[in-house]
């Protein structure tokens, strides 16, 4: 809901989520899929800059409405 | 119990749109259909009758509902009942507004009526809204689920969901013991189907919105760090709740380039908080976007990170907080936003 909202106001947001599908549901735009609930964006600092990076080229991309991108494993 | 009824100036025979105009009047007993609807209600009297000009109501909101809420509290009512305003958008929007307000402010229980589509609909931040046909004709029915609405509010007991006790879906949900498993449901689901029925045990209704353009250069954009991880500085000294959060806060960073174990910390009640605690950057990756700006990749990280417990929110108050939040990014001109949830 959060991440609606602020694009709704016209500032593109990604959400980071291990819960994708919950994130599509209420309509987040720009959703990348972290590993895990206690941890979404990894554990390390490598995992933690590969789904960053993932998240910062989806900020630099137009997307469909709810598009949903996986982060490559290392 | 005392009841306080709102119409609009055509129902309550002020006149028609000529008298849209007309600030909030009080009117004594029921009026118009709040005769209909005293008829029907076992245990609470209408005392008055507020009416306002949609017009008014809508080009003064704030004006009408400070006057409305004076006119309402004078009365000492147990409870307001506004409507039925069917299709119209003006008066629907007045109903749910004035409901809402009166609740929050005063306090009292409030219920509208409408037809599902009113544009009140989605102003009504869960307000109880008795559903009605699209126009007058449906007034009949309308009355008497307006009052077992009524009675069911004031009466005590907990509500049960929507279409037992005949309001609209506000987008809650609650546990419950089923009879039956969801394999059994999801195969009486289907069947129904087959059959002609399609019915639903997930509660729908959630606009989409439209993704904007991506950022245009990232390494000239500021980026801010939202999350709905209830990452916290150490000790919660805000004392965020770890679930049904009633709001968000800000925390300014003060140019720290990471979220250190033992300075931050999650008290997100829905998860297992030990990994992020050992180094919270895992929810909220200050340490690699600072690096990232560093090296030109990003243009800066605001200094500044808003959060909230994303944890039993009731979706009116997530798009709330929401609103809000994207309101300060918007004017602290972020054009880049990083949100992480669990």
């Amino acid at each position: 809901m959060l991440a609606k909202e602020i694009e709704r106001a016209g500032v593109p947001t990604v959400f980071v989520t291990s819960l994708p599908t919950i994130a599509t549901m209420v309509g987040a735009n720009r959703i990348v899929r972290g590993p895990a609930i206690t941890h979404p964006f990894g554990l390390g600092e490598a995992d933690r800059r590969r789904i960053v990076d993932r998240a910062l080229e989806m900020l630099e991309t137009d997307v469909e409405p709810t598009t949903v991108w996986e982060v490559d494993p290392a | 119990m005392r009841a306080v009824h709102y119409l609009n100036q055509f129902f309550a025979g002020l006149g028609g749109e000529e008298a849209a105009e007309t600030p909030p009047t009080r009117l004594e007993g029921p009026v118009g259909p709040g005769r209909g609807l005293a008829a029907e209600l076992r245990g609470i009297e209408i005392v008055a009758t507020l009416a306002c000009g949609d017009d008014y109501f809508g080009e003064h909101e704030e004006d009408a509902l400070a006057r409305l809420i004076e006119l309402l509290e004078a009365e000492r009512p147990g409870l307001l009942i506004a409507g039925p305003a069917f299709g119209s958008g003006r008066y629907g929007f007045a109903c749910a507004r004035f409901s809402r307000t009166a609740s929050d402010r005063l306090g009292i229980p409030a219920l509208a009526a409408m037809h599902e589509e009113n544009p009140g609909v989605g102003s009504a931040e869960g307000t109880l809204l008795v559903p009605t046909a699209v126009n007058v004709a449906g007034m009949r029915e309308a009355l008497p689920r307006m009052a077992r609405l009524a009675e069911a509010l004031v009466s005590g007991r907990e509500l049960g969901p929507p279409d037992q006790e005949g309001y609209l879906p506000r987008g809650f949900r609650r546990n419950r013991m089923a009879e039956k498993s969801g394999a059994e449901r999801a195969v009486d689901l289907l069947l129904d189907k087959i059959a002609g029925e399609t019915r639903t045990e997930v509660a729908g209704g959630f606009d989409r919105v439209p993704p904007p353009a991506a950022v245009p250069d990232l390494s000239r954009a500021l980026l801010a760090l939202v999350t709905e991880a209830g990452c916290v500085p150490q000790g919660n000294p805000d004392r965020l709740p770890t679930i049904r959060a009633q709001g968000w806060l800000r925390y300014e960073l003060g140019g720290v380039q990471t979220l250190a174990s033992g300075e931050y910390e999650s008290v997100h009640g829905g998860f297992d908080v030990t990994l992020a605690n050992e180094d919270p950057n895992r929810l909220v990756p200050l340490d690699t976007v600072t690096a990232l700006a560093a090296d030109g990749r990003i243009g800066r990280v605001h200094d500044v990170f808003y959060t909230t417990t994303g944890n039993g929110t009731p979706v009116a108050s997530a798009t709330r907080f929401g609103r809000e939040i994207a309101a300060e990014l918007r004017d602290a001109g972020v054009e880049a936003v990083l949100l992480s949830g669990t």
